[in-house]
């Protein structure tokens, strides 16, 4: 079974062409990564693959149906989340905060209850925060839960927007440079978190930029360069496919 | 539970102290004017300071609610009450069917969108004055239950301090609800609530209802209180006075609301003193306050103070 699909694929701004017959297939669970040089359109095909963007052709598949033009909040009800590479905080909110957002789906969406002073809704929201802090600490940001999110380090916020998406419980998870702005240590308990969600069933898709890390931890590296796949496979294969070196080093290297 | 109330704990108390300390009936009328003004307040402050929605057009809404209590029992014969709660009924469907459109608008295009909403709303107040009395404005029957009559000061007092504390109430207990914090996200990051999986249409649509309904019975209780109505409640003045108080006071702000209702009611009346440069006076306080105090009254002095105030926003 198949989780997140592209069926080719293809948006263009401007009369340029962003994204170009883009087609593949994540299995359920396991990590691919999305490399390529800058511009490449890694951004833009998260952003398609999350209903942030409409794509100009080609379908979107969410474990075999037709999700495409769906809005992200539809899609979320799938089982589908995301982190950004350009921040999305909730900078007014705590850090526990932002996580309760993450409980969005699994609360209730009556407003009318939320009007009134009700034990229930208050009650749920102790649960929410207690389940919130334990988020928190799967990616060790326990020590911040009730600081505001603009006094958090970049670092922190990036973690704290993983948090955020796995508080949805969600069967897809896609990252946008998960590691950017981390240092070794912190790298390194990242791809230790990224790891243990893969085992416990998630499909992960990062873009990252971070070589040593998406080597070691993708089960599939696809290779985008001006639009296109021009490399997929395992990390081992991608690593010393011509096509490849030539996108990063120049036609010289 | 005291942290979660404690803007209407606070409100209850300043309403008490302020009938025992009152020295004349005038003071009350002034204190019933806040009071009104400041559940508008507090409504629209749901959708500008808790969805970060912006809403020119707010006083259309309560001149729905003045006018439903004028001309409800003066041409359709309906109670009062009745009139009241078919106004606000009116002014949320009004807001549920304008709202969907009006608020995929951003920023300054939706400004101006609400603005010609309440216009509108004016200009039909204003034109159809075989139903409202035009320009002239109609008189408003006295509220009425069970051959008890609502006239008199004090009794207004009571009624406008209970709708306010009402309206607190509800607006605390939305801002520590699911709903609250699902407006907080849009207002910081519409694309990041989408994907925490918030319908960000339905939550704006949300708020903007439950803003009109604040205003509509707000209007309600002015024009019973007043026993006179004008179109001046739905002109943009009226709008524009609504959020300055919310600006004012502090977006996000239960108390910050009121603060605000309290600046642009009371204050005017305390600065009669400097004469004709009363409303330059408040002018100037009104750029000082933002100067000084960014996030407006309530929110930036919590910060200030810290403790105890940040409780109870």
């Amino acid at each position: 079974m198949t989780s997140l699909a592209a069926d080719g694929i293809g948006i263009a701004f401007g009369g340029v062409r962003a994204l170009d017959g883009i087609t593949f297939e994540t299995a359920e669970a396991g990590v691919t990564a999305i490399i390529g040089p800058n511009g490449a359109g890694k951004t833009t095909l998260f952003n398609i693959l999350t209903g942030v963007y409409r794509p100009g052709r080609g379908r979107v598949r969410l474990f075999g149906e037709d999700v495409t033009g769906e809005p992200p909040f539809r899609l979320a009800e799938r089982g589908l989340s995301r982190t950004f590479q350009n921040l999305q905080v909730f900078f007014r909110m705590t850090a526990l905060e932002n996580v309760m957002v993450g409980h969005h789906l699994g609360e209730s969406h009556n407003v009318l209850r939320h009007l009134l002073p009700l034990p229930a809704v208050f009650a749920g929201e102790r649960r929410a925060r207690e389940a919130a802090r334990a988020e928190l600490a799967h990616v060790g940001l326990e020590g911040v839960a009730n600081r505001s999110a603009a006094s958090l380090s970049y670092g922190e916020l990036k973690r704290l927007e993983i948090a955020r998406a796995l508080a949805a419980k969600p069967r897809v998870l896609l990252l946008d440079e998960p590691a950017a702005g981390c240092n070794a240590v912190e790298t390194e308990a990242l791809s230790t978190l990224i790891r243990r969600l893969a085992g416990e069933g998630i499909a992960v898709i990062l873009v990252e930029h971070d070589m040593a890390m998406v080597m070691s931890l993708s089960d599939r590296v696809i290779v985008l360069d001006q639009g296109r796949i021009i490399a997929d496979g395992p990390p081992d294969a991608v690593r010393t496919d011509p096509a490849v070196r030539t996108a990063y080093l120049g036609a010289d290297g | 539970m005291a942290a979660r109330f404690g803007a209407a704990l606070i409100l209850a108390l300043v309403v008490v102290a302020v009938w025992f300390l009152a020295d004349s009936n005038f003071v009350l009328r002034v204190a019933t004017l806040v009071f009104i003004y400041g559940l508008a307040a507090i409504g629209l402050n749901i959708l500008v300071g808790d969805a970060g929605q912006v809403s020119l057009g707010h006083a259309g809404f309560l001149g729905i609610g003045a006018y439903a209590v004028a001309i409800g029992p003066a041409s359709l014969g309906l109670h009062p009450l009745l009139a009241l709660v078919a106004g606000v009924l009116l002014a949320g469907v009004l807001a549920l069917v304008i709202g969907r459109p009006i608020l995929r608008l951003r920023g300054f295009a939706l400004a101006v969108a609400t603005l010609g909403l309440g216009i509108l709303i004016a200009m039909v107040i204003n034109n159809e004055a075989w139903l409202t009395g035009g320009p002239d404005g109609m008189r408003v029957g006295r509220l009425e239950l069970f051959g008890w009559r609502a006239r008199g000061t004090d009794t207004w007092y009571w009624i406008a301090a209970a709708a306010l504390i009402f309206g607190a109430i509800v607006a605390s207990s939305l801002k520590a609800s699911p709903t609250g914090r699902a407006l907080r996200a849009v207002h910081d990051s519409e694309v990041a609530a989408m994907v925490a999986g918030i319908d960000v249409a339905r939550y704006k649509s949300a708020a903007f209802v439950i803003s009109a309904v604040y205003a509509a019975i707000a209007g309600g209780l002015l024009a019973l209180y007043d026993g006179f109505v004008t179109p001046d409640v739905a002109g943009y003045l009226t709008s524009i006075e609504i959020i300055t108080m919310v600006v004012l006071g502090g977006m996000g702000s239960v108390l910050g609301a009121v603060v605000g209702a309290v600046i642009l009611t009371a204050l005017p009346q305390m600065l009669t003193a400097f004469a004709e440069y009363e409303h330059m006076v408040l002018g100037l306080i009104m750029m000082a306050v933002m100067i000084g105090l960014r996030a407006g009254i309530v929110p930036s002095l919590a910060a200030l103070f810290g403790g105890v105030l940040r409780r109870v926003r």
